[in-house]
């Protein structure tokens, strides 16, 4: 890797190598204190079931299932790490690669389909999960964030000092969002407001085709301290680390002390969408290079060393990983069709003479059709 | 901060100003937000005195970001609020474009109507005021042909203290277009008006008006050019001409319906607006009225607006602004068809 720029690796919070092997951290380490064995089984199984999730989603795009897919391959440990720090009353604004954030907030994974099957523009309620929609335009919901995260400061759920009641809000990007002047925005916009946000930025190296070193010539995290916002790099491939970075990020927007940008530094193993590909512009030594990083291996090599990887739950595993592969598919495969007239519906709150009369219009153009109704001349 | 009740004479920058006040005591979710509007209270003085009385936590001054200003608007909405953001000059919408229209305008659209974002975003627009370059657009149709946003402009003192309120009250996100040039203007304002009427129990937001009825010709404006249609109007009726005017309101939703019984009534169609012709407003009049009157219009609908040209310096602005001659040209060519 390089050793300067924003390619560099240094500096980075970690507390678990690749090999698996535990890492102290002075400020980091009690934050993860309290993280048992079944805690990180229950981490490791999220990322698994993710990675089963994301390849299904893969496949089913290479059926014709899907129009496109965005991977989360090899971002497992940035997006469980983060998400399973999230208290139930925090609020998240993802893009739209953040599969396992969405699994840790109780989405059902399914319904990430349905916005790339082409059937609907979003697929699930936020206020179920406090998890917005996916934000296509990149860094465009950074924005939305901070603003969120101001309406909490007003509602007074912030800086209560009660666990239950207290806030936080967290945007996701990539490391091509932070060149936006929307992520900027928000920078300075939850800066000067002291908005209780977490900017968590996963610098995955790529993208589509650019590398970081097209969007700065800094660590990405060296940015932060020019908005006054604290900033932290972190292994996004240490689902510990990336626990415990954000729980401090966490603690700091409930607590009233302001936004924090974290550089979780990952890789997209994968390509940027099912519609890519990489071999055209990156080495396949770097692609292995990275394969020895796998934020799943050193969490099962951990979990192993300690003993704390019985047979049974892998098996266990595996099946579950089988179970949900069909289940997906077999939910894809039932999604449907909508009905043609429903693109009218909801631009609007209410009557809209425009809307309507132009909805009137085609379904008296579509009922025109011999045999009538929806849909009868295609 | 007592609240002003009946009827006052007041120019229609104070009448947004009073409407703007009315909506800060009715509603605590309301918010304003934008640039120089907190202590200076705006470059138009629009949001005068409303900070010291409503506080800096509900009149924000904001960094000087237009992107940021709705993105962050939007993020209140999604957490219940309503913001009102100022967009100090027309010609500085554009960085807060993206937002707008990507996410402002279908956010309800694609959450399948979970999420309403109910922000005002009020634009003093249009020129004659001898401003610099930048100072004296017309965007508005750009935000019209963008599914998911209303866009209205008030013409008169009255209108403006009514439909900001209605505006804030939308479920939807609404672009206020300002006429600048009128913020000086006084009319007549009845401080008690009914935002929403008691029988029909509509806003009439939705709506345009016949501000002055006739039987010859229908000119049809909105905004800036409604009260030099009604001169226009005038100088007609001095040569027996009679020409009812219709002061269009809101562009999205555009009333057609009420320009077409009009244009039944008279045979006859000008349509005026600031913003250069190609693509504007009067042509999506005229296409409709086409469709709608065919069969009694006595002469094509004739559009009155800007060139297809940058708006130009201000020492040539009254030559490109459709002004009471030109106005006056178009009708002659209407009538002499």
């Amino acid at each position: 890797m390089s050793q300067t720029g924003p390619l560099t690796d240094s500096g980075l919070v970690q507390l678990l190598t690749p090999a698996g092997v535990r890492l102290e951290h002075p400020d980091y380490s009690p934050r993860i204190a309290h993280l048992d064995a079944e805690a990180l089984r229950g981490m490791y199984r999220d990322m698994v079931l993710v990675r089963r999730f994301d390849n299904e989603a893969t496949a089913l795009q290479r059926q014709g299932e899907l129009g496109l897919w965005a991977q989360s391959l090899g971002q497992e440990a940035a997006q469980i790490g983060s998400g399973r720090a999230l208290a139930p009353q925090d609020y998240v604004f993802p893009s739209y690669r953040e599969h396992g954030v969405a699994h840790t907030r109780g989405v059902d994974l399914a319904n990430l389909l349905r916005l790339f099957r082409g059937i609907d523009h979003g697929g699930w309620n936020p206020a179920d999960h406090n998890f917005h929609l996916y934000t296509l335009v990149i860094g465009s919901h950074t924005l939305h964030a901070t603003g969120y995260a101001m309406g909490v400061q007003r509602d007074g759920l912030v800086g209560t000092g009660d666990p239950e009641r207290d806030m936080a809000v967290v945007a996701y990007f990539g490391d091509g969002a932070t060149s936006q002047g929307d992520v900027n925005e928000a920078l300075v916009f939850s800066a000067v407001n002291n908005a209780g946000l977490v900017l968590f930025c996963q610098n995955n190296q790529w993208a589509i085709s650019e590398s970081t070193t097209r969007q700065s010539r800094a660590p990405l995290a060296d940015r932060g301290p020019g908005f006054g916002v604290p900033s932290v790099r972190v292994d996004g491939n240490d689902v510990l680390a990336c626990y415990a970075v954000t729980a401090e990020a966490l603690e700091r927007a409930r607590s009233g002390g302001g936004p924090t940008l974290i550089e979780a530094f990952t890789y997209r193993m994968g390509a940027h969408t099912t519609s890519d590909d990489p071999s055209r512009y990156r080495s396949a030594a770097e692609e292995e290079y990275w394969r020895q990083r796998d934020p799943i291996d050193r969490v099962r090599a951990l979990l192993a060393a300690e003993g704390e990887l019985p047979a049974e739950f892998e098996a266990q595993l595996a099946a579950d990983s089988d179970a949900l592969g069909e289940r997906i598919r077999a939910a894809v495969h039932a999604m449907g069709r909508p009905s043609t007239s429903s693109m009218f519906d909801h631009v609007y709150a209410g009557p809209n003479a425009i809307v309507d009369a132009e909805r009137a219009w085609f379904q008296e153009y579509e009922a025109s059709f011999l045999g009538g109704g929806e849909g009868a001349h295609r | 901060m007592s609240t002003t009740t009946g009827t006052q004479r007041i120019t229609l920058a104070k009448a947004i100003n009073l409407g703007l006040r009315r909506a800060l005591e009715s509603d605590p979710k309301v918010l304003l937000m934008g640039e120089d509007i907190g202590a200076l209270g705006g470059v138009f003085r629009v949001t005068d005195g409303l900070h010291k009385d409503f506080g800096a936590d509900r009149v924000v001054d904001t960094p000087l970001a237009e992107s940021g200003i709705i993105g962050t608007a939007i993020g209140l909405a999604l957490r219940g609020y309503r913001s009102v953001c100022e967009i100090q000059f027309d010609g500085f919408i554009y960085p807060a474009f993206d937002q707008i229209t990507t996410q402002l305008s279908r956010m309800h659209y694609r959450s399948q109507g979970r999420l309403s974002l109910p922000v005002v975003i009020r634009v003093p627009y249009g020129g004659g005021i001898g401003a610099i370059e930048h100072h004296s657009e017309s965007p508005e149709v750009l935000f019209a042909h963008t599914a998911g946003l209303r866009v209205v402009s008030p013409s008169t003192p009255a209108d403006a203290y009514v439909m900001i309120q209605q505006a804030v009250a939308s479920p939807d996100p609404v672009l206020f277009f300002e006429p600048k040039g009128r913020y000086w203007d006084k009319g007549d304002v009845d401080l008690d008006a009914p935002l929403v009427d008691t029988a029909s129990g509509e806003t009439g937001l939705d709506r345009a008006v016949v501000v002055r009825p006739g039987t010859d010709l229908t000119l049809v404006g909105y905004g800036p050019t409604v009260g030099t249609c009604l001169k226009v109007a005038d100088a007609a009726a001095a040569e027996g001409t009679s020409i009812e005017v219709v002061d269009l309101r809101t562009l999205s939703p555009l009333d057609a319906a009420t320009v077409a019984a009009s244009v039944q009534r008279t045979g006859r169609c000008v349509v005026v607006h600031e913003a250069p012709v190609l693509y504007g407003a009067g042509a999506e009049v005229a296409a409709r009225i086409t469709e709608e009157c065919f069969y009694h219009l006595q002469a094509p609908v004739l559009r009155v607006g800007g060139f297809h040209i940058p708006y130009p310096v201000s020492k040539l602005e009254h030559e490109y602004l459709p002004s009471l001659d030109r106005i006056l040209d178009a009708v002659d060519r209407s009538l002499a068809y």
